[in-house]
């Protein structure tokens, strides 16, 4: 990076991260809070990266069960039949429908197992104090950031399809278990992107130019 | 206490910089992450408030009417979005419940209500006081607010069903369409530094 820069925290500085007002608090005891809204002020986010892993790995761990028990469960005349995520998608292209079956394959799929892979990079990269591509890292976290609400998609499939398909004489649909470990994994990565701090990610970066 | 009210730093790499009077409708990013640091809007509170009122109206109708309609065999099944939760919640999935009524009911109503309540105490006759944490509350609760991907979900679940039955778009379908249109014309109109500049006589 070019001499000259100079971070809000270099200088003592704090940004407040509700109303953006940078100011230097008084140093008094306790907490420190912005004069003009009144928001706690840190110079980074506390705890940031423990709470990030936490959140990441509780949504690794329900990643599996989200991913092999059933989402939807089928009673029809002829028997009943189960879908997880993977044969729902599986459903859609073989039916003729691949531009929807690409939709939620990227959106159910691909997304989820992205972003617990695309934070856990960026966590590992702001611990060993990386210096590589700060520009193009946090490129990263704005997408993980923006991309997370889109994995809902499947859970509102499911809630729709329970709430039409259940015709008695002949199908019925209801949610499987596998729908509550999917969508807690897509609230826990969001939580997780958002207990993130990308400021993290330059720090590294002036103390390497200092 | 000092504060620097000239001074920006950037939330994503906490770059000092200076902040600039530019011309409206121009975006200022953050020169070393590229971040988006503030948008010089014009005055836009009037037709920002007038979209987020039509929100107001085509969210009360995307809850009230049936969303989807199935026909089967000469049977007619219609659902609303309450019904939908209704059903999940009667299969003893309270928290997938929970979590779609959030997203798609609660977020929606109360961000506009916020928004709307915010931009009329930046109204010249507004006289309404202290929208601070409310301000606050509205950027937090902002990404749990998914009806756009709820629309999506619908339409991927119609198409599942049309080889079904017949399918039926209800009222709902088309409100929930406009609601999406409406409130990112009212969101984008909503400028929070307008909001601080006032609280802090910056």
């Amino acid at each position: 990076m070019k001499t000259g820069l100079i971070t809000a925290a270099q200088c003592g500085l704090y940004a407040c991260r509700v109303c953006g007002l940078v100011s230097r608090p008084a140093q008094a005891m306790g907490v420190l809070t912005c004069a003009r809204c009144g928001q706690n002020l840190y110079l980074r986010r506390p705890d940031s990266i423990g709470r990030t892993w936490a959140f990441l790995i509780a949504a690794c761990i329900l990643y599996i069960p989200a991913n092999v028990l059933p989402v939807m469960e089928t009673g029809s005349l002829f028997g009943a039949q189960t879908d997880t995520i993977m044969s729902g998608v599986l459903y859609l292209w073989t039916s003729g429908s691949w531009p929807l079956a690409v939709i939620v394959f990227f959106a159910s799929v691909t997304v989820p197992i992205l972003k617990i892979l695309a934070l856990a990079f960026l966590l590992i990269s702001v611990q060993r104090r990386s210096v590589w591509q700060p520009r193009q890292r946090t490129r990263l976290y704005r997408l993980v950031e923006y991309v997370g609400r889109w994995s809902m998609l499947d859970i509102y499939v499911v809630t729709i399809l329970t709430a039409l398909v259940q015709i008695h004489s002949l199908a019925t649909i209801r949610a499987g278990p596998g729908a509550v470990a999917f969508g807690a994994v897509v609230v826990l990565t969001m939580f997780a992107a958002m207990e993130f701090d990308p400021r993290l990610i330059w720090d590294p970066v002036k103390e390497h130019h200092a | 206490m000092t504060q620097n009210s000239h001074l920006i730093a950037c939330h994503e790499c906490d770059l000092l910089q200076r902040r600039l009077l530019l011309p409206p409708r121009s975006t200022v990013c953050c020169k070393r992450c590229g971040a988006v640091l503030y948008r010089c809007m014009p005055d836009s509170i009037q037709p920002g408030l007038a979209c987020a009122v039509a929100a107001v109206m085509l969210l009360m109708l995307a809850n009230l009417f049936p969303i989807v309609g199935l026909a089967v065999q000469g049977e007619r099944h219609d659902t609303t979005l309450y019904g939908a939760v209704e059903a999940l919640w009667d299969q003893n999935m309270e928290a997938v419940a929970a979590l779609v009524a959030v997203t798609t009911l609660l977020m929606p109503a109360l961000d506009l209500c916020i928004l709307i309540y915010v931009m009329l105490t930046l109204h010249p006759w507004g006289k309404l006081h202290r929208p601070s944490p409310l301000v606050r509350t509205l950027q937090s609760i902002r990404p749990w607010s998914m009806v756009e991907v709820f629309m999506l979900g619908l339409l991927v679940s119609l198409v599942k069903l049309m080889h079904f039955a017949s399918v039926i778009p209800g009222v709902a379908l088309w409100a929930f369409g406009g609601f999406i249109f409406v409130r990112i014309v009212a969101a984008e109109a909503f400028n929070p530094r307008d909001v601080w500049e006032r609280v802090g006589g910056v």
